[in-house]
């Protein structure tokens, strides 16, 4: 008989991304059928019950208590998992002691100030519910302040924003994934080398994948700053991309400053087109999506895709810079064989988006997606591809109670192997983003799918792009080296990957 | 135009450790903070203190300030009938919050009963009872007439108490002489023997103090303070250096009254065989300090935290006079050999005055003689003092912690910073058994229920919203 038990524990708190990981070690047990470790809140109640993980004793949990539960086979295996849960935890807290090394253990913002006077950034990812009041107490002690947590409402965005700009400070997000400020890689960010380039960007995998290509043509960066996705609309107005363009313009560092973007809001736009008239460095803009000439209008470099927007902004720096490429050989198209379809899975937005606006392009027709765009049709179900399609995996419906698809490539890996054995795949496309914050073991947790799949189905081509360097933790080269090996077909850029695809539907 | 581009990076990190991590690899100065939600979630609320902000800092100093500037001094002995603002024949004081007779713990109970039999205004057990229902005694709390009393914290009519002034504002406040360990009346016990040692207390003890301080003159508390905390105690669960000194003090001047000797000797025996006598003088002296930080207009800084053992109730200097209460938590203790937990009463008693001035759980650090309480390493006594500061509104100028060169004793308990941090004072405590008449169990610490943290911020804040301020 299968059983969910859950237990409470008061007033133990632990960071989002260490639960995730700990609640995935339990689903990973013998017997464990489903579990979840969260935050006692309201919204993750109702997550819960609407994964049919609620127990009664849940009921009057209050936001600062610990939730485990889980779903096994048993009673039996279901108590032992929880108990193996507590356990982690508990040396996980231990540990922290132990790190600690016996020094005062910081609480704060205020002493966290005060243990380091000079703080001039604050990176703030605590639950989005929570991150205004961290935001404005950061403001208050005069930090910059990346927010890397989502889930601030639109009004506590515009009045944490307002409020910095009073106090000429940047606020980097909400839901700012990325950035590096003189040479440090903040979140989720790569190991590029210090450089020319200043990037400002409402997209996170847009500014990645825009970094790396710089460093991987032998250039390097000076900053890259984040603004949150939002940013850019009427409602903010653009107040962090202006205010990190301007910084971007005193910077001596900075020599070419690239700005990367879904097309802003018009009005927006303007302000940002006006910034830019008066900056002498040259701007390369990447606002996917955007016209040629509501670009230079402004004095702009238009670039097309991230690809074009690190080429153009390499190039200034240094004539003979060049994207690496491969060439594969034509496949043949079967003949008298029903059409076959792409099914594109991406694990960064920006790609997915990028990706919708290359294949109309190119000509691709019957686009389905889970993302929305104009002229793209919305998936009835984002678990099931229907005739070409793309799909974020990093959407809200993927990344509820569990971690990122570019930290926790599980449910990726079963949707590969869903798209292998069906047989309208015609080729299969992936991004693979590494750096910091992404997973650390792709040839552990992604590599064995791809061998798998090839395995499976040797027809299928599956064409892989990796956003890294070879000084990311990970290792872009060994990881290209594994992929090929495997039969994986390796490109560089989205741009390259979506190009190959297409010739062979 | 903002500098990061130029400066060196230096990052706080609130959240999720990996990021810190990579700033560590990478060679960035970096922070990180171990976050908790906050007690309370409320926009409106974050609001108002946020716009606020400065003027409640300003208002927490100048509160703050009052109390480092306070001297308590001992400046003589009385019946609680001749010095005790409001003192009547049927009016007994106790500890915390105030309470109605039906709603007191077991060892309250006891003690009032003990209270109504030492003032003769019942013959036995059963009459006690029958008038302290009968609604003809009324009850106040210690903290409404300058009084402070450890755990039940009973002051009746006739009880001999030490008088203290603070020199510098002329404020005073008064507390019941230590009865000592075993059956005492404040763990709730009644029986004849605790009634004939507070007899013994009011005419022998009393008269030979109240002479001999006529002697020595006025007693700069303060300073004993100071140099027990030196010497290893906290002033609220170790008192031995405080009585020491103090005894060093009284006894030349005992010596010199007019009494008679066996007297004399029974006296400095009697103080000399209690480790804690002293805590009546480290409790009104905090008192008499954080008296004097009331009525702040927009502080937000506690001047009383007291449990009477089923309520634990705050005050604060901005919100002068008013209680915010919740339901007292049993410690978690160390008990005497054939006593649990289950035998605990929630926690009680005034004492808690102490932390609320920067000593006892707060200054935990300065007594590693007492580490057992907390986790048995130096170290755990050195974390809570050092999770103390983070609500603190400032430190002590006199009271120092001599491990941590000296700093000043975390002090002005900052009821925003409780509720913003999630991180409730920490309080040493004894432990009485929940019947009355069995006495002290255990002695242990436990945190401050939340309760009465949440519902003070909330209204402190929400005055600011309407205006009333």
């Amino acid at each position: 008989m299968s059983s969910i038990e859950g237990i409470i524990k008061k007033g133990d708190y632990f960071d989002s991304i260490t639960l995730m990981i700990v609640s995935k070690k339990m689903r990973e047990m013998r017997g464990v059928v489903d579990s979840a470790i969260v935050m006692g809140s309201a919204e993750n109640i109702s997550i819960l019950q609407s994964a049919g993980l609620m127990v009664s004793s849940f009921q009057n949990c209050t936001d600062s208590d610990l939730l485990l539960v889980v779903h096994a086979e048993n009673e039996g295996i279901a108590n032992s998992t929880l108990l193996a849960a507590d356990e982690m935890l508990l040396h996980l807290k231990k540990n922290k002691k132990a790190v600690s090394g016996g020094k005062e253990i910081i609480k704060s913002l205020e002493a966290a100030k005060a243990r380091l006077p000079k703080a001039n950034l604050t990176i703030i990812s605590v639950a989005g519910k929570f991150a205004y009041a961290a935001g404005l107490e950061a403001l208050y002690l005069n930090q910059n302040i990346m927010l890397f947590s989502d889930n601030m409402s639109i009004d506590e965005e515009r009045s944490l924003k307002e409020l910095a700009k009073k106090k000429n400070l940047l606020v980097m997000g909400p839901d700012c994934g990325t950035a590096i400020v003189s040479g440090a890689p903040l979140a989720f960010a790569n190991s590029v080398r210090e450089g020319k380039v200043g990037i400002v960007g409402a997209s996170g995998t847009g500014m990645q994948e825009i970094s790396t290509l710089i460093h991987n043509m032998g250039q390097g960066i000076s900053h890259a700053l984040g603004t949150g996705g939002r940013d850019i609309k009427e409602e903010i107005g653009g107040i962090s991309f202006l205010h990190a363009l301007s910084m971007l313009k005193e910077d001596e560092k900075t020599k070419v400053i690239v700005l990367v973007a879904k097309p802003p809001h018009q009005k927006v736009l303007e302000k940002i087109g006006e910034a830019a008239a008066n900056i002498k460095k040259p701007i390369v803009a990447v606002f996917l999506g955007a016209t040629r000439e509501c670009v230079e209008k402004y004095k702009m470099i238009y670039a097309p895709t991230l690809e074009q927007g690190a080429f153009l902004a390499a190039k200034i720096l240094d004539q003979k810079a060049k994207i690496e490429s491969e060439t594969y050989p034509a496949i043949e198209k079967p003949k008298g064989v029903p059409l076959k379809y792409l099914r594109a899975l991406y694990s960064g937005g920006t790609f997915c988006y990028e990706s919708l606006l290359m294949l109309k392009e190119l000509g691709i027709e019957n686009l389905y997606s889970n993302a929305h765009a104009t002229s793209v049709k919305l998936l009835s179900n984002s678990n099931v591809s229907q005739e070409h399609t793309v799909i974020d995996l990093g959407e809200d419906e993927f990344t509820k109670g569990r971690p990122h698809p570019m930290i926790d490539y599980t449910l990726r890996n079963r949707r590969i192997m869903e798209e292998i054995r069906r047989d309208d795949t015609g080729v299969i496309l992936l991004d693979l983003v590494i750096g910091y914050g992404a997973n650390m073991n792709p040839r552990e947790e992604f590599i064995p799918t791809i061998i798998q799949a090839k395995k499976e189905a040797p027809h299928i081509p599956i064409i892989c792009f990796i956003t890294g360097t070879d000084s990311d933790p990970q290792n872009r080269q060994l990881l290209i080296g594994s992929l090929k090996k495997c039969g994986a077909l390796v490109v560089y850029t989205n741009a390259q990957a979506l190009q190959l695809a297409v010739r062979m539907i | 135009m903002s500098n990061l581009l130029q400066e060196n990076l230096n990052v706080i990190n609130l959240g999720i450790d990996d990021f810190y991590q990579t700033l560590l690899k990478h060679g960035v100065a970096a922070v990180q903070v171990d976050w908790k939600p906050p007690l309370v979630f409320d926009k409106k609320l974050l609001d108002a203190i946020f716009l606020n902000r400065e003027k409640i800092e300003k208002a927490n100093q100048e509160a703050l300030e009052k109390v480092q500037k306070s001297r308590p001094m001992l400046i003589g002995i009385d019946q609680a009938k001749n010095v005790i603002p409001g003192m009547t024949p049927k009016l007994i004081l106790h500890a915390g919050p105030p309470i109605t007779w039906n709603r007191m713990c077991g060892p309250m109970k006891g003690a009032i009963i003990g209270a109504l039999l030492y003032e003769g205004l019942a013959k036995s057990e059963d009459e006690a009872q029958t008038l302290a229902a009968s609604g003809e005694i009324q009850y106040s709390p210690c903290h409404e007439h300058q009084t402070v009393g450890p755990m039940a914290g009973v002051v009746s009519y006739s009880m001999p108490v030490f008088i203290l002034e603070n020199k510098e504002y002329k404020n005073r406040a008064y507390c019941t002489m230590n009865e000592g360990l075993g059956k005492v009346l404040r763990y709730g016990a009644y029986s004849d023997e605790v009634i004939l040692k507070l007899k013994w207390m009011e005419n022998i003890l009393y008269p030979i103090l109240k002479d001999a301080l006529s002697l020595s003159g006025a007693i700069d508390l303060k300073n004993i303070i100071a140099q027990a905390l030196h010497m290893g105690d906290e002033l609220h669960n170790r008192n031995r250096a405080g009585t020491s000194l103090f005894y060093r003090a009284m006894a030349p001047h005992i010596l010199k009254t007019n009494r008679l000797k066996e007297d004399q000797i029974a006296v400095l025996n009697f103080i000399n065989g209690n480790d804690h006598f002293f805590l009546n003088l480290s409790m009104p002296a905090s008192k008499v300090s954080l008296d004097a930080a009331r009525g702040v207009k927009n502080s937000s800084m506690l001047t009383v935290m007291a449990r009477n053992g089923t309520d634990f109730g705050i005050q604060l200097s901005g919100m002068d006079q008013e209680w915010f209460v919740g339901p007292a938590d049993v410690p978690d203790a160390l008990f005497f050999p054939g006593f649990s937990k289950a035998d605990a009463n929630p926690d009680i008693g005034d004492s808690a005055i102490t932390e609320t001035a920067g000593l006892g759980g707060f200054a935990i650090a300065a007594s590693p003689a007492i580490v057992q309480f907390v986790g048995g390493s130096a170290q755990d006594a050195i974390n809570y003092t050092m999770e103390m500061y983070e609500i603190s509104v400032g430190e002590n100028s006199v009271y120092q912690i001599p491990y941590l060169n000296f700093r000043g004793t975390p002090t002005g308990i900052d009821v925003l910073k409780v509720v913003e941090k999630n991180i409730l004072p920490f309080i040493d405590t004894g432990v009485a058994h929940k019947k009355p008449g069995i006495g002290q169990v255990g002695a242990g610490v436990l945190s401050a229920p939340a309760l009465p943290f949440k519902i003070a911020y909330e209204k402190f804040a929400s005055s600011f919203i309407k205006g009333e301020k």
